[in-house]
């Protein structure tokens, strides 16, 4: 599978460690080079130092030719910006974005593109292990 | 008549103010604490202190019953965002957008952004034309740049003096205005003929603006 990762931060560098590791072909693009020093030393694929949210980037990054793209930087904007183009200008068939302001995920109402948010995966798994332990502090109303 | 606008800088100030002269109900959203206090001190606008794309703060704005929402900020992801949540969580019926990176005016329409107004690519345009031509002058671009009208000064080397219009070559796109001969303004009729020194109005597609230029003034 070929897939594109946008922004290596925490999260983006840990996807393309992990996606490498199953043999997968990546390729990461940062706007800082030095987010790179993330990546561990057994990272076989690329990296492309760039704005994602420039054509020109994208299109070396051969963003047309992906099955699947991850956008994961910390601005909600520009995730949303680039997971966009991916999806309806360059057709990748699985777009899958990372929310960081769970309000501002309602841009991605009634598209296809994937949302997953880090803060609503955290109380997702909060309120599970709770409920698991039998704590009454904290249940489906007070969070939802 | 109710805006919102989100942006910054002069041009953000400008509008608020030209708006509120014409009697439309204005907000305007910034997160610079300096920049919100001159607007609230100098304006009567309603001013947001907070992100411009958190629809939190578009709420406060008044997006709920807005008209019309201009997102000038020098962000390009920030005023797609800003535009597309306006028209498809809070149907505000207009949307305009800055985009700072020329390349971006395509991608914001296939996005489903209408109305842009591509700065970096008009501003460069008019200096481009203005150091390029000295005596060839852009009076003014209307939609969007796509039409434009120019002055151009004919010097005494320009092939069409003492030519009338009847006899010269102009492609069709473009049109001849109008003469400006010392202080009258002349409409020129087929028979009019060119002197040096006449100012001639023309509108052209930016695109023939060049082959325009060489019929007037030759090289």
């Amino acid at each position: 599978m070929y897939v594109v990762i946008i922004g290596c931060g925490k999260t983006g560098s840990a996807i393309a460690d992990l996606l490498s590791k199953n043999g997968e072909n990546v390729v990461v693009i940062d706007k800082k080079s030095i987010s790179f020093e993330k990546l561990s030393p057994d990272f076989t694929g690329f990296t492309i130092n760039g704005d994602a949210t420039e054509l020109s980037i994208l299109l070396e990054s051969k963003i047309d030719k992906a099955d699947m793209v991850i956008v994961t930087t910390e601005i909600d904007s520009v995730n949303s910006m680039v997971s966009q183009i991916a999806k309806y200008i360059y057709e990748v068939p699985k777009v899958i974005v990372k929310i960081n302001e769970p309000d501002k995920a309602i841009i991605y109402r009634n598209t296809d593109i994937m949302t997953l948010s880090p803060t609503d995966l955290f109380i997702d798994k909060l309120r599970y292990r709770l409920a698991k332990e039998g704590s009454g502090t904290l249940n489906e109303e007070s969070l939802s | 008549m109710r805006i919102i606008i989100v942006g910054d800088g002069k041009v953000t100030y400008h509008l608020i103010k030209k708006f509120i002269a014409k009697g439309y109900e204005v907000s305007a959203i910034n997160d610079q604490d300096e920049y919100c206090d001159y607007l609230a001190g100098k304006t009567n606008a309603l001013i947001i202190k907070g992100d411009g794309t958190n629809p939190y703060y578009l709420n406060q704005a008044g997006a709920n019953k807005a008209d019309i929402i201009l997102a000038l900020t020098d962000n390009d992801p920030d005023n797609l965002y800003i535009c597309q949540i306006a028209k498809s969580y809070f149907q505000i019926p207009k949307t305009f957008s800055v985009v700072n990176n020329p390349d971006n005016e395509d991608v914001f329409k296939q996005l489903g952004v209408e109305t842009i107004f591509n700065t970096t690519k008009l501003i460069s345009l008019l200096i481009e034309q203005r150091v390029e031509v000295s005596n060839v002058s852009n009076l003014i671009s209307i939609e969007e740049g796509r039409l434009n009208i120019s002055q151009v000064v004919l010097q005494p080397d320009s092939p069409i003096i003492g030519k009338t219009l009847k006899e010269i070559d102009l492609p069709l796109d473009i049109v001849f205005g109008c003469i400006i001969r010392k202080e009258k303004i002349l409409i020129p009729k087929g028979d009019t003929e060119l002197l040096e020194g006449d100012k001639a109005l023309i509108i052209t597609l930016p695109e023939k603006q060049a082959e325009a230029f060489e019929v007037l003034l030759g090289e």
